[in-house]
């Protein structure tokens, strides 16, 4: 179990996390998503001993990164975000490395490398110079690196960046493969990301987590509202906020004016379909109806929500 | 603790010997010495290498820096210090092993420099080996003491250039600092003689090995490796 617990992080002035607490359970996949910016890699980089936190400290079982850091650093396999390796050497002996460090018997050495090629799917590359490798490459060989000594806890930062669709998931299956046996800890900006691989997110922004838990638990704080966008002529603000008397369950989210037309948006439970109604009260004030559509809140609107309200106060 | 060094002397060798800059640098010095040692060798008409050991300090100044500018600096410069910091390697084992990488590139070229000696064995006569084994055993400690200069210069930063420059000033104050004596007030100029390592280095080239120079060479190591290691671990809490 990885526990973060009271974690503060400044650089200088900067505030890079702001005392955040959160725990990952064994054999957990967790998603650890927020804009760029928001101190994911910070709190990556102190849970894996780059960088020391500010106050605070995470805890791996029973022990913590101030006081054990090499335990804890061989418990882990670490993909940084910007992907580190040594481009004078080619795969093999870049594997033969990491395996060094890792302090993998000689004997066990190739039939874990056959392993980890076999994963990662680098057969063709393997005596290849780093140099010369593309992009979703050179992520695979990041990859290798980190799960060559077969750890426990696996930290991959945003490990699908620039990589095109095929192979975006293709290290979807292999993370979600990884994952059934190892507790995994997955960051990204891209909400699609951590949908598609995580059982679990911690949502954070400008240094402080807006939300925690699966994705059922998120959507239901949001689901069984639907907002409709109404554009109506003749109308003046004044009378369109009073569209509430339709039916006390609704409320109005925002209006504006826009040119010589009005531009609100209701809510109401899903339950409700009152559409009629508001029709039939459009009619009755002579207003003109430009447009009236409907949209259900999805995740991406959680993640907004949670994210630009956060970023507005600070 | 053994284990982990050895580890990354080899990567540390081994990317050395695969760039095509250590060799150049490893030419460059070569090239130099010889013609400088050779240009001079029959006229003399002396049956020893003492040019080549007043040369050879003066060629570290500029060869040193290059081979240690990179050692630390290279890998914050392509983020692979991420990777080499969060996998269980501590932070002296890292500079130790760079340390001594630098070392054996050094050991290297002196190594070369060998055929001088070679030479003066053919043509030479009543020849000095103790002379010339102490001479040898002075140019490798004090290359040691400006490895370990130039391990903490390319600490200090993620420009390989910034590094050469501050290994390149701290050297030369050190190799200065015993031929300025005339300048400097009687009382300061002890001080200035013990502090530069080109005194000492005479010293041991002679054949006198004084445990005096020994310890002041084996604490320029030891404190400049030191600061080394406190430099990068305070990285970790900037």
């Amino acid at each position: 179990m990885i526990e973060v617990r009271n974690l503060v992080k400044n650089y200088g002035d900067v505030k890079a996390v702001r005392d955040i607490s959160f725990t990952v359970e064994n054999g957990e996949i967790l998603g650890f998503l927020g804009p760029n910016g928001a101190g994911k890699t910070t709190t990556l980089r102190v849970i894996t001993s780059y960088l020391s936190p500010t106050s605070g400290n995470v805890f791996v079982d029973n022990l913590n990164v101030l006081d054990n850091s090499m335990e804890i650093r061989s418990l882990i396999g670490y993909l940084p975000e910007m992907n580190p390796l040594y481009h004078e050497m080619n795969v093999y002996e870049f594997m033969e490395f990491v395996a060094n460090v890792r302090k993998i018997e000689k004997s066990k050495f190739k039939s874990r490398l056959n392993e980890v090629i076999e994963l990662c799917g680098l057969k063709g590359v393997i005596h290849k110079s780093i140099s010369e490798l593309s992009k979703g490459y050179c992520q695979r060989v990041g990859l290798a690196q980190a799960i060559f000594h077969d750890p426990e806890i696996l930290i991959l930062d945003e490990p699908t960046i620039g990589l095109d669709p095929n192979q975006i998931a293709e290290i979807r299956k292999l993370i979600k493969n990884l994952g059934k046996e190892k507790t995994v800890i997955i960051s990204s900006h891209v909400l699609q990301e951590i949908q598609a691989t995580a059982d679990r997110m911690v949502i954070i922004n400008d240094g402080e987590i807006v939300a925690n838990g699966t994705i059922e638990d998120l959507m239901s704080g949001f689901k069984g509202k639907t907002r409709l966008i109404l554009e109506l002529k003749n109308a003046t603000e004044e009378s369109v906020s009073k569209i509430k008397s339709v039916n006390s369950e609704i409320s109005l989210a925002d209006i504006k004016t826009q040119g010589d037309s009005i531009v609100a948006s209701l809510e109401y439970p899903n339950s409700l379909d009152p559409r009629q109604n508001i029709f039939d009260y459009a009619l009755e004030n002579k207003w003109t109806i430009l447009e009236m559509s409907r949209h259900k809140t999805s995740l991406e609107d959680v993640f907004r929500n949670l994210t630009i309200e956060g970023g507005a106060d600070a | 603790m053994h284990s982990n060094v050895s580890v990354l002397y080899r990567k540390e060798v081994s990317s050395f010997f695969n760039s095509p800059v250590a060799y150049i640098t490893l030419i460059v010095f070569l090239v130099i010495n010889a013609w400088f040692f050779t240009s001079t060798f029959f006229l003399i008409n002396e049956s020893d290498l003492r040019t080549l050991f007043s040369v050879i300090p003066i060629f570290y100044l500029f060869f040193i820096p290059a081979i240690t500018m990179g050692l630390i600096a290279r890998e914050r410069n392509s983020d692979t210090m991420e990777l080499l910091t969060t996998i269980p390697i501590s932070d002296s084992e890292i500079i130790i092993g760079k340390f001594l990488a630098a070392l054996t590139l050094i050991g290297t070229a002196l190594l070369f420099t060998l055929v001088h000696f070679f030479s003066l064995l053919i043509v030479g006569n009543n020849i000095d080996i103790g002379a010339i084994i102490s001479g040898y055993l002075g140019l490798l400690i004090v290359g040691a003491a400006y490895a370990a200069v130039g391990t903490f210069s390319s600490t200090t930063t993620s420009n390989q250039i910034v590094a050469f420059l501050i290994s390149f000033l701290v050297i030369f104050i050190f190799f200065i600092l015993d031929k300025i004596l005339i300048f400097v007030p009687g009382f300061l100029s002890s001080i200035f003689q013990y502090l530069s390592i080109d005194y000492h280095l005479s010293n041991i080239s002679r054949g006198v090995i004084d445990s005096r120079n020994i310890i002041y060479l084996g604490s320029i190591i030891a404190f400049f490796l030191l600061l080394s290691i406190r430099t990068l671990e305070m990285r970790r809490w900037r």
